[in-house]
């Protein structure tokens, strides 16, 4: 006799197994990683660029670029020395653990110090999904508004770190940068905030010694 | 997603189960899954079907339901449905927000309910 059994049992809690898995990857090759997140144009690639080419021969690192449907961005980055693998996500709005792991396939995680992830230019979805990264790392940029941190709680609570880009344009725009930090700090006291400039350099000392202490830490 | 792990996984919540109720054939399970998985249900049933051949899973019908994704706006608080092939834009249709929503459905995917005997 057939009987209909209500189960209501998760599959696979299926990014977060997978995530568990690449978490003690990148523990096992002391490679830090973070996930950069922020709505399309805020300069996630433009501060890889900077970021690639001003620690050349210091630190060694590469990135996965997620993108919708092209290869821009992993181009831009290639550009500059570093490896870039793309996925391509036909589409899909944010990266997923599976993703990533596919991505490894071609990387030396043993040849690394950081490896990067841009996420889909997005701020509601990438939030969503654990890819075993060491931090989320959230990117805004002055011309969207310093309303913007208590407008997405989501990302700038599980953040650990807030990149304020394109302060070149301050002059120009009605952006409180003190406004923004403190809507940020409130959901998330130990938020680090850096102000940056990708155009003229303005700020990214602090940026680069946060990665430096992040990449020591990993490796203690 | 990888549509085998999820297969893989499906089928041994099944056996679990089958073996709980004491059934030992499959008639049907029923999936759930929110449209922020993309899950590819031809993926799943092909990878299901494929791995059962041979077991008390074998010939069941696999029930694959999606969960549409529905974001409540910061703005206003309305919940709403972006259009499908725009998940990167998502203005609200009552005040035009397009940031800060928070995802209310759509994350979703579990095995539902199974008929077995
Ligand atoms: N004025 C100014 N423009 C900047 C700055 N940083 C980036 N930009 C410009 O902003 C635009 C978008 O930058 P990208 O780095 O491509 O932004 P992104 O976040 O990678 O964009 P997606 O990958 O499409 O989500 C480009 O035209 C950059 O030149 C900055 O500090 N100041
Ligand atoms: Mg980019
Ligand atoms: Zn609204």
């Amino acid at each position: 006799m057939a009987t209909e059994i209500p189960v209501v049992r998760n599959i696979l809690e299926a990014n977060d197994r997978i995530a568990d898995q690449l978490r003690k990857l990148f523990a096992a090759h002391k490679v830090f990683v973070p996930n950069l997140i922020s709505s399309p144009g805020a300069g996630k690639t433009t501060l890889l660029e900077r970021t690639l080419t001003d620690l050349k021969g210091e630190l060694r690192m590469a990135v996965i670029e997620g993108d919708v449907t092209t290869d821009n961005d992993a181009r831009r980055v290639a550009a500059t020395g570093a490896k870039a693998v793309q996925i391509e996500t036909d589409g899909g709005c944010h990266l997923n653990g599976s993703m990533i792991l596919e991505a490894l396939a071609s990387l030396d995680l043993s040849e690394l110090d950081i490896l990067f992830i841009e996420n889909v230019g997005n701020l509601v979805c990438p939030v969503e999904f654990d890819l075993g990264e060491d931090c989320k790392v959230g990117l805004l940029s002055v011309t969207e508004g310093d309303d913007k941190p208590e407008k997405y709680p989501q990302l700038f609570t599980v953040g650990k770190a807030m990149v304020l880009n394109k302060v070149d344009l301050l002059p120009y725009v009605d952006f409180d940068v003190e406004r923004a930090t403190r809507g940020a700090r409130a959901l998330n006291p130990g938020l680090e905030v850096f102000s940056v400039s990708c155009r003229n350099g303005d700020g990214l000392g602090a940026w680069y010694d946060w990665l430096r202490a992040a990449v020591a830490a990993k490796k203690a | 997603m990888h549509e085998a792990a999820i297969a893989q996984s499906l089928i041994e919540i099944i056996q679990q189960e089958m073996a709980k109720a004491k059934a030992t054939r499959l008639l049907s399970a029923t999936v759930v899954h929110g449209r922020l998985t993309n899950l590819v249900p031809e993926a799943l049933s092909f990878a299901f079907e494929a791995m059962t051949m041979d077991t008390p899973l074998a010939g069941a019908t696999l029930h694959l339901r999606q969960v549409p994704l529905v974001v409540r706006c910061f703005g206003c608080g309305e919940e709403f449905t972006p259009e499908d092939d725009n998940l990167l834009l998502m203005p609200c249709p009552k005040c035009g927000e397009e940031f800060g929503h928070t995802v209310v459905t759509g994350k979703e995917l579990y095995l539902e309910t199974i008929e077995a005997e």
